[in-house]
């Protein structure tokens, strides 16, 4: 096959460099066990744009312009950058932000549960037993003919807009824009948003990964679908791969620390950890992707996961406006009710939205 | 029996054809699939992208069916006979 990261070594490979990647980046400087969370660090975004006014949280993060714009590099490379769109863009924001409501909830996207659990955190455990769940959910509508429709090729300009979104708000943290006394831009002084890699080490970090997981179609939602759906275990063997790797590189450098309470940047609510990841893991479903995939696929040229890329930074925005995210003391105020709302809203998406019959 | 011979015994003129074009990921697998399952023998698939066509692929190996590709203007067929 041309595509060496497509085979099944390859994609063990990358789910093993992006394991070793995001377990050094924490120990450079990002938040324990958040080496590279796709949610936490679209979320600090949203709180550096002044999305959200979460003092703690708050930071351009350069992994995810890294990921993004290496995926948009690797896919030029490739002759895979193929600009595309239309199909249900709406649907998709609001996946996008029901998305990012259950991953605050939770405190991270797939990629941090993992991450969470090669540090020690037991409480991942529900989160990914969620994961799997909303995604078992998923997997229901994906037999029954759940469809948000064709895409259409788009004007090659179009394609390009997402990464230079990315590039724009590398800019912002180069050159640290102050826009009004006190205002956006917004850079946490303490609490994770504070916490952070070196720009540069950051921003390589990003390119790497979403280089190779363009080019490897890594994707932890697709991981446990195609199990569940088709009995694959081609994209889980990368996922694995993450999982051994950030474990043994925690080994290594004594990141690792097992047990339940006073974990990093977690809380020990069971029933929301897991309910909070179901909703997260039954909206990737039907957006056809977990969120570092949907950045990939927008570096790509996907109009449509673009959007639910944006989505999620809103979606952040209002989990933190709007009392539903998270902290390490528990489960904030309306955080089970956004959970449910956003559960009924995914639910309503899966049993409406079917294949037209030609 | 060579997977060619395969397909001149079993490929009869009339393939069922897929159009997983524009589709996103996993649905032109399910469709691919769903049609195995629901016994055809000839399947032409029609996908537009990388992704979807080495996807289509893994299906068919997995199933260990023959599968072959051809270029259709922009598009990639994937034919898979039983």
């Amino acid at each position: 096959m041309a595509n060496p990261f497509a085979a099944r070594a390859g994609i063990v490979a990358v789910g093993c460099a992006i394991g070793v990647t995001a377990v050094l980046l924490q120990y450079s400087g990002n938040p324990p066990n958040m080496g590279i969370c796709v949610a936490c660090f679209e979320r600090d975004i949203a709180g550096a744009l002044g999305l959200h006014r979460a003092g703690a949280v708050q930071y351009i993060r350069p992994e995810i312009i890294g990921l993004t714009v290496g995926a948009f590099l690797a896919a030029l490379i490739a002759k895979e950058y193929r600009p595309r769109g239309g199909s249900a863009p709406l649907v998709r924001f609001f996946l996008g932000v029901f998305a990012m409501i259950g991953a605050l909830v939770f405190l991270g996207c797939p990629w941090r549960a993992l991450l969470r659990l090669a540090g020690g955190d037991g409480n991942a455990v529900t989160g990914l037993a969620g994961l799997a769940a909303g995604i078992g959910i998923g997997v229901f509508f994906l037999k029954s003919g759940y469809s948000l429709g064709r895409a259409q090729t788009q004007n090659a300009a179009a394609g390009i807009l997402f990464p230079a979104f990315m590039a724009g708000l590398l800019l912002l943290l180069v050159f640290q824009v102050t826009f009004a006394e006190g205002g956006p831009i917004f850079f946490s002084r303490t609490g994770p948003g504070s916490q952070h890699a070196p720009l540069l080490v950051s921003l390589g970090a990003g390119l790497a990964v979403g280089a190779i997981a363009q080019r490897s179609r890594f994707c932890t939602m697709g991981a446990l679908r195609d199990v569940i759906l088709l009995r694959d275990v081609h994209l889980m063997s990368g996922v694995a791969g993450l999982l051994v790797a950030a474990t043994a590189m925690n080994l290594v450098l004594g990141q690792f620390r097992p047990g339940f309470a006073g974990q990093p940047i977690a809380h020990t609510d069971h029933l929301w950890n897991f309910l909070g990841m179901a909703l997260a893991g039954l909206a990737f479903v039907l957006a056809g992707g977990c969120p570092g995939r949907q950045l990939f696929l927008s570096g790509e040229g996907d109009l449509d996961a673009g959007i639910f890329a944006l989505g999620m930074i809103v979606g952040a925005g209002v989990s933190h406006n709007f009392a539903l995210a998270s902290s390490p003391a528990g489960v904030a105020p309306f955080g089970p009710a956004g959970v449910v709302v956003g559960l009924l809203f995914c639910l309503a998406v899966g049993f409406s939205m079917r294949e037209r019959t030609p | 029996m060579s997977p060619s011979a395969v397909k001149e015994e079993q490929r009869p003129m009339s393939a069922i054809r897929i159009d997983a074009r524009g589709l996103s990921c996993p649905q032109p697998v399910v469709l691919t699939n769903r049609a195995i399952e629901a016994g055809a023998t000839n399947l032409d698939v029609l996908v537009d992208n990388e992704v979807s066509k080495e996807n289509v692929l893994r299906l068919a190996k997995r199933r260990r069916l023959w599968a072959s590709l051809r270029q259709e203007g922009p598009d990639i067929v994937i034919e898979i006979a039983t």
